[in-house]
């Protein structure tokens, strides 16, 4: 193709597209303080306890690091009281989690539905998520107080029992007791992910399968939950992880007690660090724990991308 | 891919200088999207060039080069002489309307007109002159102090001009400025805006995907598709005299009718009739012959290529009845065709005696889709 | 949700009506209970009498309240200052996030970043890090740059775990601003910096508003890094120090201060979320959405 106004020159070729290569420069320059602190504070914890997980550092060595090998690692799997905190994680996190899921997604039926006042409702519905998780433990240790406590006061009232209950007191109750307060904490959390996702559902997805002669039931387990699978992994993967890594409201309501009961992981690597002094030992329960960490969220992305794909392909249809 | 010389009524004046030019201009974003591959043209003091051409031809990517904000991987800029291809869009003294109008929502009318001012540092005493004279061209005074989210369509879309306006910009680009607003205000703005540019020095790069807009407000069209230039040439030649098939079948409504016909011994057959072809063709086996549904007759006594077709669809469009018709050809082949016919227009039955006036046909190379002139 | 949604039960003929007609106020009535009781009652109890609060059977509706706990929290202890401390070192905390966080979340949304997609799902990934297993490592840096008992070693830390929330959540807003703004100034002729700070800046006030409130409630709520850090009485934040509220001896739980610090410091969240619902949940839902 030609042009009267266009001399037969070749054309001028451009090596690197000056425009793109500004933006990028910008855009470093932009990002590298954030990332800088990201790594500072996410990046060199995580290797400073992968390095120290191999040697011992604590009041034996006079806190001075020797280099021990996988030792602290041997130790580790003979420590009955790791594996007891482990398995305290394991059934907090699952119950947690669980009773989280089916009352979030309760809640956020309900709050999806029409009626008077329900802004007001949801903001209430909001609140215990935004609460400092260590008050919002005080106040149920207060609750379940083995004397005064509103718990055993009702219980009495109603007849379910008839003498005091020590909650925390008493190693199957205070974990029950402090699944209780954590689903009161963090269900909002839930709903208000599913919510969204509720919303996002179109209506007259709902209108064409009554048209095709559905009830509401099997609207529910046709479309509802079909549709809402992504948001609910999110929100079972945050859940998970801050579940697993729990720390405030064990360490206020029970201390891990009653003799190690409610010992989390977490509540193990700080008292290794913080009470024994034994650096090696608590980084590689920090390492592990990571490891479990990325090895379920690992899991959960997949099932994730699975999810998201198969509803695009939903979508399509 | 051929084109048509320069009409008489843009010639070129050897003295007068190219405002903008473009040189072999090329995008590639991958090497499978490569909206413009090789474009070349340039425009003079007050001309109005239109950029044509269907959803993803690269008219935008086109707009986005001149403008800066987007750097070809070929070829070169030129504004007033001065390669621009490497200046950010700030320095090139060009304004743009977009399509989105992409007023600053947080800025009243009055800063949103003079923000481009204001950044080059232009006397506060001219800038407000300047936004006078332009607020009152465009009857804008009374918006002046308002938010655009406070604004009509139409009133968003004079605002968009006027910013573009009071730069005195040596290049005016417009991305698809119209196509937000609804039809009938379409219409209104559109007779104003070739006003408007008329009164201006400073040649204007429209883009759109709307052949009515391309026809009434250019002196100058530049038919685009598939990245490649297809026709530059006023509008009147593009609709009368088009480069191609494409140009042929993408300006003009109801489209052009295309039919395929086989050829011998330098003609080309419908049905019992053979129209002679021009000396390019001779030696074609087949040729496609496009004829305008508005040139399509009824037939009257001593016309040659009549036929008749059998009506199967009538369209009323108002002023038109658009009729489509079958034509038996041989035994084994049909042809469809579609003619306009006054909306007084009667018939009987459905059967129709029409004629193809063979100075109004185009004939098209089978293989390649370019036009064969008589 | 713009138009009401349509009322899905079949027909009126149903006798499924009457029992819609009692579910729907039941549950959002049991919804009010469950979240709003245990808050309420330790309201209550700060108010109550120490004899009220130590009375058995429980007393749901003293005769009299009092505001002693709170008395006793303001005079007897340097609870004014630990309200204060929380205040500071969330704000600065929530600043620095969205200085440090908006800016790279444009450059993520907009600037063509070579590894962009890498970058943003290692940021996803690093919203999942419980801070427990942040806390060793940090302790060895606050320690080796001396930063104890300095708010530099709350608010870098409370800063950098807000940061991926903000980018994520920041982004996925700059990726919704109409390109042809950006686009528009720059034929303006605004500089990228101008651009940024004088047509990206003020429409992302909003956007920034519901970040910052996000990252004030995890500021204000942290509490390992608080009590690991900061050791000093009269510099500790709310939660540390109200966790830490004791009695003269262990069968002495002062439960109304306990009670009263409770509400003290909760207060400032209740009313975030009295104010700022709706950008609470948008941001929570797009910051975990969205990525
Ligand atoms: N930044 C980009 N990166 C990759 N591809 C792009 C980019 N910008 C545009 N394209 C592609 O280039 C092609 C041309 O786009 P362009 O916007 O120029 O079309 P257009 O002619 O303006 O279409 P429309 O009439 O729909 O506005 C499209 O296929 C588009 O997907
Ligand atoms: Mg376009």
């Amino acid at each position: 193709m030609t042009s009267n106004s266009a001399p037969a020159r070749p054309p001028v070729t451009h090596k690197i597209d000056v425009i793109v290569q500004r933006d990028r420069q910008i855009g470093w320059m932009l990002t590298i303080p954030a990332l800088l602190l990201l790594i500072a504070v996410f990046a060199y914890p995580i290797g400073l306890a992968v390095w120290q997980s191999f040697i011992t550092k604590n009041l034996g060595t006079e806190l001075q690091p020797q280099f021990s090998g996988i030792q602290n690692y041997i130790r580790m799997a003979q420590d009955g009281r790791f594996w007891q905190s482990l398995w305290n994680s394991v059934v907090f996190t699952t119950l947690s989690i669980i009773i989280e899921f089916l009352l979030g997604l309760g809640i956020a039926l309900v709050l999806n539905q029409a009626f008077r006042g329900r802004n007001i409702v949801r903001t209430i519905a909001i609140l215990p998520w935004a609460l400092p998780t260590a008050l919002i433990a005080l106040a149920w240790t207060w609750i379940f107080n083995d004397q005064f406590g509103v718990v055993n006061d009702l219980l009495l009232r109603l007849r379910i029992i008839d003498s005091g209950i020590n909650w925390l007191g008493n190693p199957t109750l205070a974990m029950v007791a402090v699944i209780i307060a954590d689903v009161w904490k963090t269900t909002p959390f839930i709903s208000i992910l599913l919510l969204a996702g509720l919303q996002s559902i179109p209506d007259d997805l709902y209108e064409a399968h009554r048209i095709d002669g559905a009830n509401a039931w099997q609207s529910f387990w046709q479309i509802t939950l079909p549709l809402l699978l992504p948001q609910v992994v999110i929100a079972l993967v945050f859940r998970f992880a801050q579940a697993f890594g729990i720390f405030d409201l064990i360490a206020v309501m029970t201390g891990g007690g009653p003799g190690g009961a409610t010992e989390m992981v977490s509540l193990y690597i700080y008292s290794t660090v913080m009470r024994y002094l034994d650096f090696g030992y608590g980084s590689a329960l920090v390492v592990v724990t990571f490891l479990l960490l990325v090895l379920a969220v690992a899991i959960a992305a997949y099932l994730l991308s699975r999810v998201r794909g198969s509803a695009q392909a939903t979508d399509a249809r | 891919m051929t084109r048509t010389d320069p009409t008489p009524t843009i010639a070129p004046s050897e003295t007068q200088q190219a405002m903008l030019e473009l040189r072999h201009l090329n995008k590639t974003f991958s090497p499978s999207v490569v909206p413009v591959k090789d474009l070349s043209l340039s425009v003079k003091r007050g001309e109005f060039l239109t950029l044509l051409g269907p959803s993803g031809c690269g008219k935008s990517t086109v707009l986005r080069m001149i403008a800066g904000l987007e750097q070809p991987t070929k070829g070169q800029v030129l504004i007033q002489g001065e390669d621009v291809t490497h200046k950010p869009p700030g320095d090139r003294n060009i304004s743009m309307v977009f399509q989105s109008y992409a007023l600053y929502p947080h800025m009243t009318v009055a800063d949103n007109i003079a923000s481009a001012l204001k950044l080059r540092k232009i006397p506060e005493e001219e800038v407000r002159q300047r936004l006078r004279e332009v607020s009152h061209f465009l009857g804008l005074e009374a918006l002046m102090e308002r938010k655009p989210s406070k604004l009509s369509g139409g009133q968003r879309q004079r605002v968009a001009v006027a910013r573009a306006l009071v730069r005195r910009p040596s290049v005016f680009l417009l991305d698809e400025p119209l196509s937000n607003l609804d039809a009938l205000l379409r219409e209104n703005v559109r007779a104003e805006l070739k006003q408007l540019f008329e009164s201006q020095q400073a040649p204007v790069v429209y883009v759109t995907h709307d052949q009515t807009e391309a026809m009434t407000l250019s002196t100058k069209v530049a038919v685009l598709n598939d990245g490649n230039l297809q026709q530059l040439d006023a509008p009147h030649q593009i609709y009368a005299e088009p480069a191609n098939q494409f140009v042929a079948g993408f300006v003009g409504s109801p489209q052009m009718n295309f039919l395929t016909l086989p050829c011998e011994a330098g003609a080309a057959r419908l049905g019992d009739r053979s129209f002679p072809l021009p000396p390019p063709l001779s030696h074609a086996r087949q040729v496609i012959l496009g004829i305008r549904p508005e040139h399509v007759r009824r037939a009257q006594p001593g016309d040659t290529y009549t036929f008749e077709g059998k009506i199967f669809l009538v369209e009323n469009l108002g002023m038109h009845y658009l009729v489509s018709v079958h034509i038996q050809a041989t035994q084994q082949t049909t042809y469809t065709l579609r003619l306009l016919l006054p909306s007084d227009a009667t018939w009987e039955g459905d059967s129709l005696q029409i004629a193809l006036p063979p100075e109004t046909i185009h004939w098209f190379d089978a293989e390649t889709g370019s036009a064969v002139r008589q | 949700m713009t138009t009401q949604p349509l009322d899905r039960t079949p027909s009126p003929s149903k006798p499924s009506i009457s029992w819609k007609q009692w579910a729907l106020p039941l549950s959002v009535g049991l919804i009010v209970v469950f979240c709003l009781a245990p808050a309420l009652w330790q309201l209550l109890t700060s108010f109550k009498t120490n004899e009220a609060i130590a009375a058995i059977p429980t007393v749901y509706f003293p005769s009299e309240f009092t505001l002693e706990h709170y008395q006793e929290l303001f005079e007897r202890r340097p609870f004014f200052n630990y309200m204060l401390n929380s205040f500071v070192v969330a704000t600065l905390s929530t600043v620095l996030a969205l200085g440090l966080g908006s800016p790279a979340a444009y450059a993520l949304a907009r600037l063509r970043l070579q590894g962009e997609s890498i970058l943003v799902g290692a940021i996803l990934v690093v919203t999942l890090f419980p801070p427990i297993l942040l806390f060793l490592g940090l302790l060895n840096v606050v320690q080796a740059l001396n930063l104890g008992n300095n708010y530099l070693s709350l608010i870098l830390p409370y800063a950098a775990i807000n940061l991926p929330l903000t980018i994520l959540v920041m982004r996925s807003f700059f990726q919704q601003l109409p390109r042809d703004l950006e686009d528009s100034a720059k034929v303006d002729g605004y500089s990228t910096v101008g651009l940024l700070l004088n047509i990206v800046l003020p429409l992302t006030l909003p956007a920034l508003a519901t970040t910052g409130i996000l990252a004030f409630i995890t500021a204000w709520n942290e509490f390992i890094f608080a009590l690991t850090f900061i050791t000093a009485e009269p510099m500790k934040t709310i939660p540390v120090a109200a966790s830490q509220l004791g009695g003269a001896s262990i069968f002495e739980v002062p439960f109304g201060p306990i009670a009263a610090a409770t509400v003290l410091g909760t207060l400032p969240l209740v009313l975030l979320v009295l104010f700022f619902q709706r950008q609470i949940i948008r941001g929570l839902t797009s910051g975990a959405v969205k990525g």
